[in-house]
């Protein structure tokens, strides 16, 4: 882990993103370290020696045409990939300078470490205050109170408390799309993981809704480092401090989401945000 | 024209709808014939007294119920030696005249024309007795302990009174028999037993030996006292009866110890009789059969076909949900689980009977003689479990279901979105926690679907039950008040075996037949109820693991 200073985080809505432009990847201290990384679905390879480091508290985008292997480099990261058989992963994930691939790493732990919220929102069938309490039945937590201090915590923290304060104890699918979303990253936060990964977590909602996530994922990044796939760029622009771009399982450019932007090092880059393809 | 309309498709709806029409009126005339036959029995018919013509000259009275009718052409008639007049079509009547004991049948036919002076006298007499069938008479006198104490009218009244105290007596003794006396022989032969266990471990420790001593002795003291009390209350049972006259003449004394019902049909208003048939159909449905399952009740087939089918649910699911989860989430797929399934879809169409000849090989013989050696060698030589039971037979309906749950608990697994699993993964969970906090309660609808296959497959089963557990008439049922309550080891009555076993093995047919169309009424609603609950709990699981719209 390199050792740093934080910059001062300056927020300049007119600027592109809310990420600050005063940021340099270099000066960040890293929370995960991708080395080498290469991926097989059987013989076809789908990532291509992917080498980056994820900053700590910060939000990192992917963007890129689909199927470039954004999401599947996403999966990576809490093992989601180790569910399809066919798979094969060689290089490594440094998690706080630990190896997630390493044999004496235990899933299950890891995944507590690294929440993921998916595309499609996907509350359990189960009242919402279950929802978020799950994880910590899983943990074998029983205390009532203190599940019900953090099941208030993290719907707070998901922003969604005071819709719902009064129905708890219904079923979270009767919520609306954005509000089952919601209820999706506050079961998530509700472990405490040290990262959030959200593969498109706004691409099946309505833009209201897309709107309060994004606002959430603002907040969201002084306590977690964040990792968001989005097939938007926009979205890209306005969520995250730092952007990378992947083609055909590549990662062609890694920088600051303000540089990456206006000043693509790569044509590539610059063909796929200004919409030549994609 | 013909051409247009079979291009607008209309034939094909029509086609369907009467595919679907026909279905669902072969079902209903199903069940109307079987209701109709079944439930007409209970009801209390006029009693008909007339001169018969017979062959040979004389007109006999004959008093009795018509049971069934039949047109005859007289030609046939004619064939079977009666003279008949005219050409016209004859109608022949199956009359129940009762009074086995005396005539030695209950049932003749007799042709319509020859039947004279047809009358349906106020004061005739339905007894319904414990033995013997129904006898059909007038009532001449009431006697006590032997004297005649009511004659005439006032006979009618004395009876009534009498057999009410009769009824409480009787009542008395069916319950000092069945529970209490019941309960020391258990005792009793607990007690043996456990004597026999010890002698076969040479255990011969007095303080145990009289401790059981102490306990023989005490159940032995009490049931000296209650034999006792029994003799008292059959003395006294015993003490009325009455002589009754029957159509041609004959006085007949019936103890009224032996009787069930007394009735005058033919005095009966329709409310009456309404009131009298549904106390019928009540009996019916809560006492224990009599006369070789001809008469009585079928409470214990009722009892033991549920219990059954209970016993095989609570088998059969999680042994059924457990190989579908390893087929489904654990197993690699490929060649050998495709091979498991086709044999597990296999089993489901093996015939029953062969799992009867499997269970009785497997389960009674090989398991329950084992069990026996090993934890009832005290029983010995009579067996414990190596003999078929409730619990065999339940076992041998699971294992003739289990594939239906398996497919069905697949099926279940299969529909579950990925998104949920890999949300519950993600947060942390293992497979196994995910699967059982998650997964399987959302497959549960699926799971009670194969529930409810298999219940509709098992409750009708009769054909392996006959070598597995199934008797004509079992003493006692699998779930009394005696230690350890559920007899898993006893035989049992079932609605299904009953139906044939009163339809083809009752010494008396004629009598029998509105008992089988009953009780197979009563087999189908039976199953109907179960499915029913079934249903009912699906439907609450499917509401509350509705799963994701979008």
């Amino acid at each position: 882990m390199s050792s740093s200073t934080t910059p001062t985080h300056a927020i300049d809505m007119d600027s592109l993103g809310r990420g600050s432009a005063t940021n340099r990847l270099a000066d960040e201290a890293a929370c995960l370290e991708i080395k080498h990384l290469n991926l097989f679905y059987g013989e076809k390879q789908a990532l291509h020696g992917i080498d980056m480091m994820i900053p700590k508290k910060r939000v990192t985008a992917y963007i890129g045409p689909s199927g470039c292997g954004k999401s599947t480099l996403l999966r990576c990261i809490n093992r989601m990939n180790d569910l399809v058989d066919s798979v094969r992963v060689d290089g490594e994930i440094l998690l706080d300078g630990q190896d997630i691939y390493d044999k004496s790493v235990n899933v299950a732990d890891l995944r507590r470490r690294v929440g993921m919220v998916f595309q499609k929102p996907n509350p359990f069938p189960k009242t919402i205050y279950e929802n978020v309490a799950y994880g910590l039945r899983l943990q074998g937590i029983k205390d009532r109170r203190r599940i019900d201090a953090v099941v208030e915590k993290a719907l707070k923290g998901a922003a969604l408390w005071e819709e719902v304060k009064d129905r708890l104890h219904e079923s979270a699918l009767g919520l609306s799309g954005g509000q089952q979303q919601r209820v999706v990253i506050a079961r998530a936060i509700a472990i405490e993981p040290e990262v959030l990964l959200l593969d498109e977590p706004a691409s099946a909602l309505d833009p209201i809704s897309t709107l309060k996530i994004e606002e959430l994922i603002y907040q969201l990044k002084d306590k977690y480092t964040i990792v968001i796939v989005t097939h938007n760029m926009q979205q890209a622009a306005r969520v995250s401090d730092y952007t990378a771009f992947m083609y055909m399982g590549k990662l062609i450019e890694f920088g600051d989401t303000k540089t990456l932007f206006t000043n693509p090092r790569e044509k590539q880059t610059e063909d796929y945000i200004t919409g030549r393809y994609g | 024209m013909i051409r247009h309309w079979f291009q607008t498709g209309k034939p094909w709806i029509w086609f369907t709808a009467s595919a679907v029409s026909i279905s669902m009126i072969l079902v209903f005339g199903l069940l109307l014939l079987i209701a109709a036959r079944g439930l007409g029995h209970f009801w209390p018919g006029d009693i008909l007294e007339f001169h018969y013509q017979e062959q040979d000259g004389k007109t006999p009275i004959l008093i009795g119920e018509i049971h069934d009718e039949k047109a005859v052409t007289p030609a046939r008639l004619r064939d079977a030696g009666i003279e008949i007049d005219g050409d016209e079509l004859v109608t022949r009547y199956l009359l129940k005249i009762g009074n086995r004991d005396i005539y030695g049948q209950d049932f003749r036919w007799v042709i319509g024309p020859n039947m004279r002076d047809l009358r349906t006298p106020e004061d005739l007499l339905t007894v319904e007795r414990l033995e013997w069938g129904n006898f059909y008479g007038y009532l001449q006198t009431v006697k006590q302990a032997g004297v005649t104490v009511a004659e005439g009218d006032a006979a009618w009244l004395a009876l009534q009174e009498r057999l009410s105290r009769a009824g409480n007596i009787q009542a008395e003794i069916h319950s000092l028999e069945k529970s209490e006396i019941g309960a020391i022989n258990y005792g009793m032969e607990r007690i043996r037993l456990a004597r026999r266990g010890l002698e076969l471990n040479n255990d011969n420790d007095p303080v145990k030996l009289a401790k059981l001593e102490k306990e023989r002795a005490e159940l032995q003291a009490e049931y000296t006292i209650l034999q006792q009390r029994l003799t008292g209350l059959y003395q006294k049972i015993n003490r009325d009866s009455m002589i009754l006259r029957s159509a041609d003449g004959r006085e007949v004394e019936i103890p009224l110890a032996k009787v069930v019902h007394v009735y005058r049909p033919n005095a009966m208003s329709l409310l009456d009789k309404l009131g009298f048939y549904f106390a019928k159909v009540g009996e019916f449905l809560s006492d224990d059969p009599r006369e070789a399952n001809t008469e009585g009740g079928i409470f214990p087939a009722i009892f033991g076909t549920v219990m059954m089918v209970i016993i095989m649910s609570i088998m059969v699911v999680p042994f059924g949900v457990v190989a579908a989860v390893y087929l489904r989430e654990y197993a690699k797929q490929g060649p050998l689980t495709r091979l498991i399934r086709i044999a597990v879809n296999n089993l489901a169409g093996v015939p029953s009977i062969v799992y009867g000849v499997f269970g009785l090989g497997f389960f009674v013989y090989f398991l329950g003689g084992n069990i026996d050696q090993l934890f009832f060698p005290e029983a010995a030589p009579a067996p414990t479990f190596g003999t078929p039971g409730i619990m065999w037979a339940s076992l041998t309906l699971a294992l003739l279901t289990v594939p239906v749950v398996i497919v069905a608990t697949e099926e279940g697994l299969s529909r579950i979105p990925k998104a949920i699993r890999e949300g519950s993964l993600a947060l942390g969970a293992t497979k196994a926690e995910t699967l059982w906090r998650t997964v399987l309660p959302m497959a549960s609808p699926a799971i009670m679907t194969g529930l409810i296959l298999a219940i509709a497959r098992a409750a009708g089963e009769v054909a392996p039950l006959m070598l597995v557990g199934v008797v004509k008439l079992a003493p006692s049922l699998p779930l009394d008040g005696n230690y350890p309550f559920l007899h898993l080891d006893r035989k049992f009555m079932h609605l299904g075996f009953h139906i044939y076993d009163v339809g083809f093995q009752s010494p008396n047919v004629e009598a029998a037949r509105p008992l089988v169309y009953a009780t197979a009424l009563l087999l189908v609603l039976v199953i109907v109820v179960l499915n029913l609950a079934a249903i009912a709990i699906r439907n609450r699981l499917r509401e509350k693991y509705r799963a994701l719209e979008n």
